[in-house]
């Protein structure tokens, strides 16, 4: 066997590593070899396994994986072409399906889009399962984040600049408190976090971060709150956004990312694509060194590396 | 069916404005005038006429209507004036802003209107008042009261017939485990009643009479005194049988020493493009006396006129 063919072994085995598959490689690579070429790769490569019966096998977990590396690009594609609204209410929809794991997503769609945006995920749920999106939330969700998430996913909030400042105020000292009564009460319990953080306009709201920090000696909520998961991403969501995402791509792009956090990728990219992309893309680059699209470069093959991208140069 | 009368030939919203103009020109006001077009406009003609007045005269028909008219015609009027989803939504503001524990108008708004009718009050309410309508609600109602009316304002069911069976038997049992417990706030007994759909909630309500031989509003009257009590059979009334739920609010509002005119007013302005008939024909079987006998019977002069010109009293 050349050194051409080990290059090109190479090639065939990093095309399903990462996010998507090197349609091309494969097609030229494989389209190629012939059967001596075929068979010493199947026997060298960890793909497959030695059976009994004197062939070589493939592994299964191995197939799976490819089956879904190959589904990357359509469901990228299906994701990016529905109707927003379709979108968010499939989303929520395989949220809840998948578990406490992904209840993030709950927060996400429930605090990073406007009022009728969220509204309009509410009538797709209608349409697609016959069921309201917040008396799945409420059946489904047992865990102490229930009040919290079915709270998000109801809300409707005022989207004017108009704030009260004393109010704000006030409520920053409520949550504060709460935060800090937590060794008695789980703030998600407290009916008054709960109110606030899913009633309350985002404009409000951000008067009453800023005035919690008066209280807490400059740190912010969602760091005082690092251990109530569900209860920092909405703070982080209704707050800043982007700090949001980009931890969720962190955790995607992450070698030991299993499969819904790598989902998480491309959910990031379609969703926030038109929105505020230019910011997460920004300021992705402060804490991981490279930049979002040269990671993507590295991770991400064929097609559904080539439609990431061009979603990340929308605009530009 | 509506108990609301308009001519077959319509003025159009030019003339009427001309006429309701001349209603108030001059000393004192013509409220016969004002009541023979505004009681037989129906909702779209009445938007249509403030319109027009606003463009013809540069003043707002509804700040004329303050200024001309007194008492409890000025309320009946202009409530009526007001499109459905902002008289809800001015409905919603009152009651919470004087919210007291006997308070039903929330309940009622949550849960009398359409899903789709409650998203437009919440849009109105935004509009009108710069805030959500759940964050006022939240922000003036407390304990067992607040956990829930907030769900309740927040629902947005879906409008479906369709009905788990399954579900209904489970949910039935679990109403039922929590008011033999005296549970009355508890998570799951709110969670069905906010979140479920008028029509799951009948087939769950139909099978817990079944199993256990009672309507729940028998059983939830384990204590009269119990204000919260009160409103969870209000809740269920108004889900399941609005035309009863009003046909009582009626009864008790002309049976009051001097009539309580704010539950009098409300129910037939609210009601009577939408139920109004089936409202009268509950109250007679009920009564033994027809509505407008008993409104004529209990108010005077132009309210009582306005009152019965829109439950179809055929000489008003």
């Amino acid at each position: 066997m050349t050194t051409q063919f080990f290059d090109e072994a190479n090639v065939v085995g990093k095309t399903f590593s990462g996010f998507g598959v090197d349609e091309n490689s494969l097609i030229s690579i494989l389209g190629k070899w012939n059967k001596d070429e075929a068979k010493t790769f199947r026997t060298i490569t960890t793909f497959f396994i030695q059976d009994e019966r004197h062939f070589e096998k493939w592994l299964v977990e191995h197939l799976d994986q490819l089956k879904r590396e190959f589904l990357r690009f359509q469901d990228a594609i299906v994701l990016w072409t529905m109707h927003p609204w379709e979108r968010d209410a499939r989303l929520i929809k395989k949220a809840l399906t998948d578990g406490p794991k992904s209840y993030n997503v709950l927060v996400e769609i429930g605090c990073t889009r406007k009022s009728d945006e969220l509204f309009g995920a509410r009538k797709a749920y209608h349409s697609l399962y016959d069921r309201s999106i917040e008396e799945d939330v409420a059946s489904i969700v047992t865990g102490i984040e229930r009040k919290l998430l079915v709270a998000l996913v109801s809300s409707y909030r005022y989207e004017g600049p108009k704030v009260h400042e004393e109010t704000a105020k006030s409520e920053a000292k409520t949550l504060y408190n709460a935060v800090k009564n937590a060794g008695k009460k789980h703030p998600m319990e407290d009916e008054d976090v709960v109110r606030i953080l899913s009633t309350r306009s985002k404009h409000h709201l951000e008067s009453v971060f800023k005035h919690y920090k008066e209280f807490s000696d400059g740190k912010g909520m969602e760091e005082e709150v690092e251990v109530y998961l569900s209860l920092k991403h909405t703070v982080e969501c209704l707050s800043t956004p982007h700090t949001y995402f980009i931890k969720v791509l962190e955790e995607a792009i992450n070698p030991d990312a299993d499969e819904k956090m790598k989902e998480g990728l491309t959910r990031v990219i379609v969703t926030r694509a038109d929105v505020d992309m230019k910011v997460i893309k920004k300021e992705y680059p402060k804490k991981n060194g490279a930049t979002l699209v040269d990671k993507i470069e590295q991770m991400a093959n064929g097609n559904f590396k080539n439609f990431l991208l061009t979603l990340l140069a929308r605009g530009e | 069916m509506s108990t609301l009368t308009v001519p077959a030939q319509v003025p159009s919203a030019a003339e009427d404005c001309e006429q309701l103009r001349k209603a108030f020109s001059g000393w004192g006001t013509n409220e016969e005038l004002i009541i023979s077009i505004l009681a037989h406009r129906n909702a779209a003609q009445r938007k249509s006429i403030r319109q027009t007045y606003a463009e013809t005269y540069k003043e707002d028909l509804l700040k004329v209507l303050d200024k001309e008219l007194t008492n409890d015609f000025e309320r009946v009027v202009k409530l009526w004036t007001l499109d459905p989803a902002e008289r809800d939504a001015f409905l919603a503001n009152e009651a919470t802003k004087k919210w007291t524990s006997s308070n039903q108008v929330l309940v009622e708004i949550a849960c009398a209107r359409s899903p789709q009718e409650l998203l437009l009050a919440r849009q109105a309410y935004h509009a009108r008042f710069k805030k959500s309508l759940e964050e006022d609600v939240a922000h003036h109602t407390t304990g067992d009261f607040r956990k829930l009316l907030v769900p309740l304002v927040s629902s947005y069911r879906y409008d479906g017939d369709e009905a788990n069976m399954t579900l209904a038997k489970t949910e039935a049992k679990i109403l039922h485990e929590n008011i033999l417990k005296k549970a009355y706030s508890h998570e799951d007994l709110i969670r069905i009643l906010a979140t479920r759909s008028k029509a799951q909630i009948n087939a769950t309500l139909n099978r817990y009479k079944n199993e256990f031989g009672q309507d729940i509003n028998k059983d939830l009257k384990a204590d009269p005194k119990d204000e919260f009590l009160a409103i969870l059979r209000a809740t269920v009334k108004c889900l399941t049988c609005p035309e009863k739920y009003f046909g009582k609010v009626l009864r008790l509002a002309i049976n009051k020493r001097g009539t309580d005119e704010d539950g009098l007013t409300r129910v037939v302005v609210t009601r009577a493009e939408v139920d109004m008939q089936v409202i009268k024909e509950v109250f007679y079987k009920r009564n033994t006396v027809p509505l407008d006998h008993a409104i004529a019977k209990d108010t005077r002069g132009d309210y009582e006129k306005m009152l019965l010109a829109l439950t179809g009293h055929r000489d008003a």
